[in-house]
Order: C-alpha cells, then structure tokens, then sequence
C-alpha cells in the first residue's frame, strides 16, 4: 500500500508540473502577442497619445514575457496556508507613492489657478491648467483612492475570511494591470488622449482595460469571499463587494462608445446631450458614492476597531445603514444637473434622495466614532486613532454638506462655484485621505513584520500638517464660493448683471493663495508620512517571528 | 482585597463572532438617527407629491403645485423685460446723440450698456474696457479711435463688426503683407520701419529712416498719411503717436509690416437687440474718449 500511495503523490506532482509548464507557455504566448500587437498598433498610430500608450503597453507586455520566461520550472512552495501579503505590500507602496504623486499635482494646478502665469508658454500643450487637472484628480481618485481600496480590500477579505487571497497570481494581475492603466491614463491625459468625460477622462482602450482588471479584481475579491473559513461575511466586506459591483456597472454603462479607429484614441459616446449628461453624473455621484464613499466605510469598518482593539458598535446599525446606503445612493446623481435641460422630475427625485441619504450616511460615521467609545483616552496617546477620528469627522461633515447642496435653493446659489470644490476636498482630503494615511501606519509594520513604527511623532506632525491644510482649503473655498455666487447673481434695478465673470475671478485671488498654501501643507504630510513608512521599513527590528502578524492564521 | 473591575461603559451583548478579532456589539439603533431617517423619508414622500417628480409611461407626474423651473425662468424674464420695455422702446426712438441729454434714459443705458459690455466685449476689450495692449485688442478709454469715436461711429462698429465674414456692411480694410507678398524686400523694410520710428518720436537709425521716408511715401502713405496720422475712413491706425494696437517696437512693427494685421470683430446684430446694441454704444462712448 504505501510505496503506490507515494507514486500516486509523485504522479500528481508531475502532472501539476505539467500543467505548469503548459499554462507558462500559454502566458509566454499571450504576452508575446500583445506584445506584437501593440507594436503594430504604435506604427499605425493616428496620434501622439495613442502611439506612447502602445509603445507603453508593448514595453510592460515585453517586461513580463521575460519575467515569465526567466521564472518558467522554478519550483513553486506550496504557499496555500500563507496569507498573500505581498501583493498588499506592493499596494502600501504604491498607495504612498501615488498619493505624494496625486497631491503635488494638485498643489501645482491650484498655483496655476492663482498665478495664471505659471501656465507657461513652453508647457502649453503639456502642463496647462487643462491637462494637469483630469491627471490630478485621476491621480487621487484612481491611483491613490484605487490602490488604497484594491491593498486594504487584498489584506481585509483574507484575514476577515481567514484564507488565502483565492486565484493564486490573480491578486498580481489585478495590481500590476491596475498600474499600467494609472500609467497609460497618465501619459494619456499629458498628451491629449482624452473623452472628456470628467472623473471617467480614459480613451476607449484603457477603458477596455479597466473592465478586464475591474472584473480580475470581483473574481479574486469573489472567490476568497467563498473559500472562507468564517461562517459569516464581515461587514467590511459587504462593503467592499457593493464597491467592485457597482463600480464595474457604472464603468461599463458610462463608458459606452464607439473608436473611430483602432489605431486612434479618439472616440464618440452612443449616448449625447442630456441623456449622456445623466449618465455622466449618475455615474460621476456613484464613483463618490460607491467608491469613495463605500469602499472606504469598508476600510473604516476593519481599521477603526482593529486600530482601537474595540468592538464595532452596532451590528444592526451597520445592516441598515449599508442596504439604506447602496439603496439610495445610485439615485442622486441628477443633483450635479440642476437648472439644466435636465427634466424637472429627474431633478426632484436626485434631490430627495439625496436628502433621505443623509441619515444613512450617518449610520457609518455613528457606528465608526461610537466604536471608540469606552477608548476615547488613545485620541491622547495613538495619532493614528487621532487620524481615523479626524477621517470620520470630516466623512460626517461631507455627508450632511452634500444633501444640503443638492436642495435646488441652496443649489442656485452653490452650483458652478468654488464652493462644490470646497466640498469635494473637504471629502477627499478629509475622509479618503486620512482614513488611507491611518490604514498605511496600521498596516506597514505588520506587512513588513517590524515592532512598530519608525515615530509616532511623525505621524503627529502628519496629522496637523493635514488637518491644518484641510481648513484652509475648506474654509477658503467657502468663502471664495458663496463669494462668486453671490457676485454671479447679483442685479441691478433694471434686472442687469452687475459683475463681469472677470471681476468674479479677480475677487477671488487672495483665497486661491490660502487654498494652495492649505494643498502645501497636505502634500508635506504626504512627504512625511512616505519618509516615516520608508524608515520603519528599512530601520525598525523585525519583530520576533512568534506570533507574527498576531492575527488568525489562514487555515 | 480585590481590584475593582473595570466595568464596560455598556452591558449590551456582543453578536458571539469574532473575525480576525474583531467583535461586534448588539446596540439597537440610536433613536435620534432612526426618527430623523424616518422624518427625511416622509419629507421626501410629501416633496415627490408636491413637485414632478415620478416618471410614468408618456410624462412626470407633475406635483400638486404645479412647479416648473422652465415657467419659472420664463416668467422672471417676462417680468423684466415689461418692466424695462417702455424704456427700451424710449432708447431706440432717441436720437442717439440726445440719449445723454435725458437723464432717465442715460441711466438706463449706462446700466445695460455695462452688463452687454461685461457679457459680450469684455472678453476681448477687458472689463474695465482698457484692451490689451499690443495683442490687438484697442483701449477703448483713450481717445485714439481706429474707426472713429462719435456715437455713430461707435454704433455702426457695434452694429457690424469689422473685419467678419458674417455681415456684408461690416468695417472692412486689409494691409497688404508686404514682406510676405515681396510688396517690399528686406532693405525695404528695415527703412520703413526705422522711419514710423522716428515719426513716432522713438529712438531710430536716422540714415535708414531717410530712406525710409520715400518708402513710406510710396507705399503706406495712401492709407495712414504722408505724416503717418492714419485714416478713420479704413480704419488705418495713426503711426505718429505712442498708442500702438500690436506694439510699437521695431520687432513688432517689422512683424506688422511683413506680415500684416487682420483684426476681427463680430458683428452683434444677430446676437444683440437695437436697445442693447445702443445701450452698449452708449457705455462705450462714455468711457472717456468718445467725440
């Protein structure tokens, strides 16, 4: 018996290596296609940014040929009992990187806002206000928020789960498919490669692109959802799982159009005019709502308790909120299209929805600052607390601001203005970015297995630089917004506008200066944090290999 | 003796699962927030039935209150513009030199030839009406009129534009490029520039400038004068003072002569009433230059 159950293992090992074998050189085969392929595609280019897009994709398509060339019959351990924190490590990194990257860019184009003459001649083309601001915020929402998301997603499912990220190198394919598309957007945008379409700017390919990772990213999130170990799925992951599915609707319907040439970025949307304006803010609200709104409740809802070794504080509230919110969120989007062509109907129903959002909102702030109770003492001692605190302080800010905003009154007055910029930065600098800075200080000593931090004062010193650049872009953005408002609508005795869109512009130049001066301070935070996590990474003892991780062990 | 426990802040249970350590308590939900999401719903309901709202096959129920931003909109113009209309019609009768004499009507003009001009001239003109030097933009402060500076003048340019391919009466003059076209070799025209220099009292090479005179009496003296004063007839600017439309230095004027001008203005006849082409003409000639 024993010698033919042996040769039955070694059967089984040597039909694996077979496979193997067989699915490298399918990889080796479709790497060298694309790579074919692309170079084609670049030689036949109808224009500049779609040639560099296809040189890019041939150079990264020709880097993994190699690797898996270099990598084919190396032995492969059997790491099915291991977590795959790699992939999350690669996603710290990335997070940072892209983040400092996001924020420079940002403070860049709100100088050239202040100081129009910044938009030199020689840039023209390249590095105008115009084609910074779509990299800007691609580079915040889609590089910084996206990596965020797709690294916390990787490390939550697997420990909430208690298993291996399922679809062995898939998480790889998803982070490394996730940085060409940043890259080929990026270079794209820079080169005039662009739909127009705001916060959805990627050519046709690159959207093409996106879907093929989108959907990688649902398969892996998906399948290690079903090989769990644990009997229930973890309300961060509801979350989460609500983020990728409605993200991947939003992105296909929004995106729908038709290339004019293969060999060109250029392309046209199957939808025009209002209806294509609909689908626009349906799908431009649902990015914030679903992907900076629920994908990071995600990560609040594992950071904040494991951050304050404390029991989330309503598993009901958590339930109502979740069905409240997804449920109400993807009606709001006609509130961005207010005394527009857009019908009446369409507009009361985004209103009211997005009123009735208000509580549910709420529900995630209450169960997030609630969960602290009974540990309010570690807002002294632990600046990372201090920072989740501050991150669902400005999240409830938002959430009530917005609501207020889409009523059509305040509406008239708020829309086209500063005051909408005031709100999304008081969102995303606030919420997005200080939950992210708190989910990198929780999990960089634990993915690089080192005893703590490099220095906590640090991330003191992040924090107010932060929440001190935070104020300043949101109050000055107030102020400059009501302002131009005001100054828009103002008439005279015989019904004439009294101001001329440039006297508007003039007015406002002190608080552009106090709004960069606040993206200074932001971006130095960023600096410091990318130092900190750079030394507790290189210059912190490793911890002692017992208990690493102290976390459930993948079974 | 025992330590006192450290008691929890609340005795409520958790739900008995733990993922990764984390629990979760069985709170209810915090009343405040349950009455407010119920009274935000009910709010809601009422607002759907007041104003359009849902969607049916042919068209939106349209509210009880029977609100439209459209007849909204429509009924705010209507209202101003019956609140303006005998005025309107004052300023289109008015003999266009007299409408500074009736103060009423002055007024009027002053106020909605300010926001046309805001609206519709400032993008060029600025909006404080100053131009852009040396882009090709005039000033229109000044009392330097390429076109001329009286009310009518003003009019007729407001009325037709110069330069358009849009309206037949538009201003209509054209430089010849004298260096492009070979009207003038290069010797030419470093003389002839060297001489709108000196006419212009700037610093210039006197020999070249001699030269030049005869050049300029040959060439350019048919449109901007012997002594360079220009011709409002053709809109041909006056060389021999220190306002320039697209600079005065002698790299600019080169630029000028070598390749010509060809300013375009639209004409705002199709896009602006009589009234507001007048009220325009009217804030336009009392900004300190007009004759």
């Amino acid at each position: 018996m024993q010698p033919r159950i042996v040769n039955g293992v070694a059967d089984r090992n040597r039909q694996d290596e077979g496979t193997q074998t067989m699915w490298d050189y399918l990889k080796l085969a479709g790497l060298g296609l694309v790579a074919v392929l692309a170079a084609i595609a670049a030689n036949y280019a109808r224009d500049l940014a779609y040639q560099v897009n296809a040189l890019t994709v041939m150079l990264a398509a020709g880097i993994a040929f190699l690797w898996v060339l270099r990598t084919a019959g190396d032995p492969k351990p059997d790491l099915s009992h291991e977590y795959m924190d790699g992939v999350v490590r690669a996603g710290a990194i990335a997070t940072t990187f892209w983040g400092v990257v996001g924020f420079l860019v940002g403070v860049v184009i709100a100088f050239q806002l202040a100081f129009p003459q910044l938009n030199f001649d020689w840039l023209q083309g390249y590095g105008n206000f115009g084609r910074l601001r779509p990299l800007h915020t691609s580079a915040v929402i889609f590089a910084f928020g996206g990596n965020a998301l797709i690294m916390s997603s990787f490390y939550i499912v697997q420990r909430t789960c208690a298993t291996r990220l399922w679809g062995g190198n898939l998480g790889w394919f998803v982070f490394w498919g996730w940085q060409l598309i940043i890259v080929l957007a990026a270079s794209g945008y820079v080169l005039g490669g662009t739909q127009s379409k705001e916060y959805a700017e990627p050519v046709w390919y690159v959207d093409w692109l996106i879907t093929v990772v989108w959907v990688a990213f649902l398969a892996t999130f998906m399948g290690t959802l079903f090989k769990r170990k644990e009997p229930h799925i973890y309300v961060a992951n509801w979350f989460l799982l609500s983020f990728i599915v409605t993200i991947a609707m939003l992105h296909v319907v929004n995106n729908m159009a038709i290339p004019v040439s293969i060999f060109g970025s250029t392309s046209v949307q199957v939808t025009s005019g209002v209806q294509d304006a609909m689908i626009q803010w349906w799908y431009g609200h649902n990015a914030v709502g679903f992907f900076l709104t629920a994908g990071f409740l995600g990560m609040m809802y594992y950071f904040v308790p494991k951050q304050a070794e404390r029991p989330v504080y309503s598993y009901k509230l958590s339930i109502i909120h979740f069905w409240a919110l997804i449920f109400l969120y993807i009606w709001a989007g006609p509130h961005h299209l207010h005394y527009t062509a857009l019908p009446d109907w369409a507009s009361t129903l985004g209103m009211v929805f997005s009123v009735i959002l208000w509580m549910p909102s709420w529900g995630g702030m209450i169960n997030g600052l609630m969960t602290l109770s009974g540990a309010w003492d570690k807002l002294r001692t632990d600046p990372i607390i201090r920072m989740m605190v501050v991150s669902i302080g400005f999240y409830g800010m938002s959430t009530f601001e917005g609501p207020m905003m889409s009523i059509k009154a305040v509406n008239s007055l708020s829309h086209y203005t500063d005051w909408t910029i005031g709100h999304v930065h008081s969102g995303a600098l606030g919420w997005n970015g200080m939950i992210t800075f708190g989910a990198l200080y929780f999990l960089v000593p634990r993915l690089w297995n080192r005893e703590r931090l490099y220095s906590l004062s640090l991330v003191s010193w992040h924090f107010w630089l932060a929440t001190i650049g935070i104020v300043l872009y949101a109050s000055s953005m107030w102020v400059t917004g009501i302002m131009e408002g005001l100054m828009w609508r103002e008439v005279d005795a015989n019904g004439f506008l009294v101001n001329a869109f440039a006297d508007t512009v003039a007015a406002k130049f002190p608080m552009y200066v106090v709004r960069a001066l606040g993206g200074v301070l932001y971006l130095t935070g960023g600096l410091i944090m990318a130092w900190n996590l750079w030394m507790t990474v290189k210059a912190q003892p490793a911890k002692s290999p017992v208990n690493a991780n102290n976390a459930v062990p993948a079974e | 003796m025992a330590k006192p426990l450290k008691k929890e802040p609340r005795q409520v249970e958790t739900t008995g699962h733990a993922w990764d350590g984390i629990e979760e308590y069985n709170n209810p939900l915090p009343r405040w927030w349950v009455w407010v999401f119920y009274a935000t719903i009910v709010w809601g309901i009422g607002y759907t039935i007041a104003y359009p709202a849902w969607p049916l096959i042919k068209e939106a129920t349209p509210g009880l209150l029977g609100a439209s931003t459209r007849a909204d909109v429509a009924e705010e113009i209507a209202r101003v513009d019956a609140a303006n209309a005998a005025i309107k019609e004052g300023l289109i009768a008015a003999d266009l030199n007299a409408i500074g004499a009736d103060p009423e009507l002055a007024a009027y003009a002053e106020r909605a030839g300010a926001a046309v001009f805001r609206t519709n001239c400032a993008q060029c003109h600025g909006s404080g009406a100053a131009g852009v030097v040396g882009k090709g933009y005039p000033n229109l402060l000044d009392d330097d009129w390429l076109w001329g500076g009286t009310m009518e003048d003003i009019h007729l340019t407001i009325t037709h534009g110069i330069r358009n391919t849009t309206d037949p009466d538009a201003r209509y003059s054209e430089m010849p490029k004298f260096g492009v076209d070979g009207i003038l070799d290069a010797t030419q025209i470093s003389q002839v520039v060297e001489h709108v220099l000196a006419i212009s009292g700037q610093e210039h090479d006197a020999a070249l400038a001699a030269e030049g005179a005869t050049v300029f009496a040959e060439n350019c003296a048919a449109c901007h004068m012997e002594d360079g004063s220009g011709d409002r007839a053709q809109g041909a600017p006056r060389l021999n003072d220190a306002i320039w439309l697209y600079g005065g230095t002698r790299e600019a004027i080169t630029q000028t002569v070598t390749y010509s001008r060809f300013g375009v203005m639209p004409n705002w006849n199709t896009r602006l009433s009589e009234d507001e082409i007048r009220a325009a003409a009217f804030y336009v000639h009392g900004r300190g230059g007009g004759e």
